[in-house]
């Protein structure tokens, strides 16, 4: 058994307007040491992915099915109070943007003490000795003094260290990145990257990054999942969905994305249309409208959603097209436009 | 990209912002937004602007269209110093410079039919009977991907880059000689952008529209980009054809800005050998004097806090300020700079 299991997980919201299927269906595991990416678009589902592991739908509106195990444990069923008290303890979040989850009255110290002391029996001091250590081992620069400034006293690069701080301070097992760098300048980001990876070395937690950017996943990850409509559409290791991906979302990612490590390309293949509704989801595979292989799939693209079949080595690919012409799509079509071009 | 005269000329353009403290408003500071700049824009070209948050690309942009007057040096437009214009006599100009936003949601009025946005132009200029702007705007609509009978929706109808083509729409009404697109595709997804980028790819070639285009992502500016230009805390260190300045970057800045990006190639992780720098920028309020890069520049030399390095062209087309550039041909200073 994984440290992270996730099987058939759905959050759906009732509006107004409609039930919207945020997540619908999602299963994967993750081990200790381990870094998945989660990539798709805007409002594909990445952070209520995010927020039900964490068990902060509970109470909400939100209508929760499935299993989340953690170590052993399932979260889903337990109550409120107890995914609490693992929260912080077992599996902690960095979000976006640190200045809407740091308190701006309370010192960025006094944040990290409190939250330590919630799960540790320590003397306030103990507590200030382990947070300036916390601040130094994340890269801030004289942390015995700024241990005592505000949030908004720091710059965006050294709150989004601060926060990484505050996650880590307890030594959580699994931390969940929810576009940790997206707010950040790329020299910036290219040092909070490295950050994760030393300390997800140090600690051997189990990291999940979601980020709209292929760079940043092909950075971190050791395994992919990409998500279109609230569900998974492919998930291998970061090398199966970069040179061997099989889905034609995962390629119309990769085709609509500018590369600084290739020779320019005359014009970027999109993806037409845009990103569906979760109210009204397109029958059948989501991805149909955008799709321009929908009309080779006999008429089922619109009918029937295809399941998420493995193909090799745990590969997984939800499509109807059968493997070979996906194979041979990729081989011929695909990826001679991408590398050429 | 023709060597013609430029469409857009800047010399030594500055904005200070005075930073005023106290009931009387007393200036106790300035924040230099820009601080002394200049390029050529030439027709028919793009010209990418990068750079790091707050380095000051959207000034610079607002400078050039005239929304911000600058606090010195001079902006030519078309043969014409429009530096200090007044707003009666710009406003013919105001047809020729247009500006794309980023955020294409707050930039569109909601209470307005896309009609009513994208023919505002016309409108305020008086220069269309309404029956003719109807067609006009309908045509306008198509152009950008749009159908005709999006005319009578609202914003909210809209999904993002469908609303940036409503921006870009509204930009094109009055067929502008100049578009500066700040941060045009930065609020939209992957699949949208490159449908955005194609577009106003698209419509260069076929209105031949001269583009300034700002954004921080380096790849968008490459891919659409013929000359770049790079800024760093209200300076320009660097400018090149692309080739040049992504082949052979020459300001050390330049340099850890490329080896920052993260490669979408799981292989270039471990072979690639990259520049951290460390430290955040520093703030515009009190820059570091001399070379401002110098606080962050593994490069950097007592010359550096002592003698900012002018920008100088060191290969052809390719101007760098710096004392010890990356790839240049000769290694010794740029003799200007010792004069100070
Ligand atoms: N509390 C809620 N009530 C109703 N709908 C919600 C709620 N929270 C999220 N949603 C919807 O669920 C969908 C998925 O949202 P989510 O925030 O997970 O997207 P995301 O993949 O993280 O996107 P982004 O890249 O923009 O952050 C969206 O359509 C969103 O509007
Ligand atoms: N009206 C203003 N008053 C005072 N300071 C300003 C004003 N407008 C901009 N600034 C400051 O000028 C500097 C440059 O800002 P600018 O918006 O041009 O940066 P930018 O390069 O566009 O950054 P970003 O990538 O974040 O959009 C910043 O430090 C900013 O805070
Ligand atoms: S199932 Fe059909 S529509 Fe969906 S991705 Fe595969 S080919 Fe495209
Ligand atoms: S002038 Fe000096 S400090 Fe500035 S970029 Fe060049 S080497 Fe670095
Ligand atoms: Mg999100
Ligand atoms: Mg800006």
């Amino acid at each position: 058994m994984n440290f992270l299991d996730v099987k058939d997980l759905k959050i759906h919201f009732p509006t107004d307007d409609g039930l919207v299927r945020s997540v619908d269906g999602l299963s994967f595991g993750l081990e200790r040491g381990k870094t998945l990416g989660i990539v798709g678009e805007s409002g594909s589902g990445k952070s209520v992915t995010s927020l039900g592991i964490l068990g902060l739908h509970k109470g909400g509106r939100a209508r929760l099915s499935g299993e989340i195990w953690l170590d052993g444990e399932e979260l889903i069923g337990a109550s409120s109070e107890h995914v609490r008290r693992l929260r912080g303890k077992k599996m902690a979040m960095i979000f976006q943007d640190p200045l809407s989850s740091m308190h701006p009255f309370y010192t960025v110290g006094h944040q990290i003490i409190e939250a330590y002391r919630i799960h540790n029996d320590v003397s306030k001091q103990v507590a200030r000795k382990h947070a300036i250590d916390m601040l130094g081992r994340v890269g801030i620069p004289e942390p015995a003094r700024r241990v005592d400034s505000y949030p908004h006293e720091f710059s965006g690069g050294m709150r989004q260290r601060a926060m990484i701080a505050m996650a880590l301070s307890c030594d959580p097992e699994l931390l969940i990145a929810d576009e940790p760098t997206t707010a950040l300048d790329v020299t910036v980001q290219a040092q909070i990257l490295d950050l994760m990876r030393d300390l997800q070395r140090e600690f051997n937690s189990a990291l999940i990054i979601i980020t709209h950017d292929l760079g940043v996943v092909a950075e971190l990850s050791d395994d992919i999942l990409v998500m279109y409509g609230g569900k998974c559409v492919e998930y291998g290791t970061t090398e199966d969905i970069f040179y061997r991906p099989e889905h034609p979302y995962t390629w119309g990612l990769l085709g609509s994305m500018p590369r600084l490590d290739r020779e320019p390309t005359e014009r970027l293949l999109p993806i037409k249309g845009s990103p569906p509704s979760l109210i009204n989801v397109p029958p059948g595979c989501a991805f149909h409208p955008r799709c321009p292989y929908a009309e080779r799939t006999k008429g089922k693209a619109d009918t029937e959603v295809p399941a998420l079949a493995e193909t090799e080595g745990g590969h997984l690919v939800r499509c109807h097209l059968d493997r070979a012409e996906r194979q041979s799509l990729w081989e011929n079509e695909i990826k001679p436009v991408l590398e050429t071009q | 990209m023709s060597d013609n005269e430029p469409l857009l000329s800047v010399r030594d353009m500055e904005k200070h912002f005075p930073v005023t403290k106290g009931l009387f408003k007393k200036q106790v500071g300035a924040v230099k937004a820009v601080d002394g700049i200049s390029f050529d824009v030439f027709k028919g070209e793009t010209l990418g602007l990068v750079g790091e948050s707050g380095c000051g690309k959207s000034t610079t942009g607002r400078l050039v269209t005239r929304l911000l007057e600058p606090t010195g040096g001079k902006v030519v437009f078309e043969g014409e110093d429009i530096t200090h214009m007044s707003q009666g006599r710009l406003r013919p100009l105001r047809r020729d410079m247009q500006m794309i936003f980023q955020d294409p949601y707050s930039s569109l009025n909601p209470r307005h039919t896309v009609g009513a946005i994208v023919g505002a132009p016309f409108r305020i200029q008086g220069i269309k009977t309404e029956q003719g702007t109807k067609k006009a705007v309908q045509e306008i609509l198509e152009l950008v991907g749009l159908s005709p009978e999006h005319y009578n929706r609202y914003p909210h109808e809209f999904s993002g880059g469908q609303r940036q083509r409503i921006g870009i729409a509204r930009t094109l009404a009055l067929k502008p000689k100049l578009i500066i697109a700040d941060e045009p595709v930065s609020a939209l997804d992957v699949s949208i952008q490159a449908q955005v980028v194609n577009l106003l790819e698209d419509l260069q070639n076929e209105l031949d529209l001269t583009y300034v285009v700002i954004a921080h992502d380096l790849s968008v500016v490459r891919h659409i980009s013929d000359r770049v230009a790079v800024m760093y805390l209200g300076k320009i260190v660097e400018v090149a054809d692309r080739k040049s300045l992504y082949s052979v970057p020459m300001h050390p800045y330049t340099n850890a800005l490329l080896s920052a990006v993260p490669v979408p190639d799981p292989k270039a992780r471990k072979e690639r050998e990259r520049i951290r720098l460390t430290g955040d920028v520093p703030s515009p309020l009190n820059p570091p004097p001399a070379c401002r890069f110098h606080t962050r520049c593994w490069k950097a030399q007592e010359i550096c806090r002592k003698v900012e390095p002018p920008l100088a062209e060191l290969a052809t087309g390719h101007q760098v300020a710096c004392h010890f550039p990356e790839n240049a041909p000769d290694q010794t200073p740029a003799p200007a700079a010792t004069a100070g």
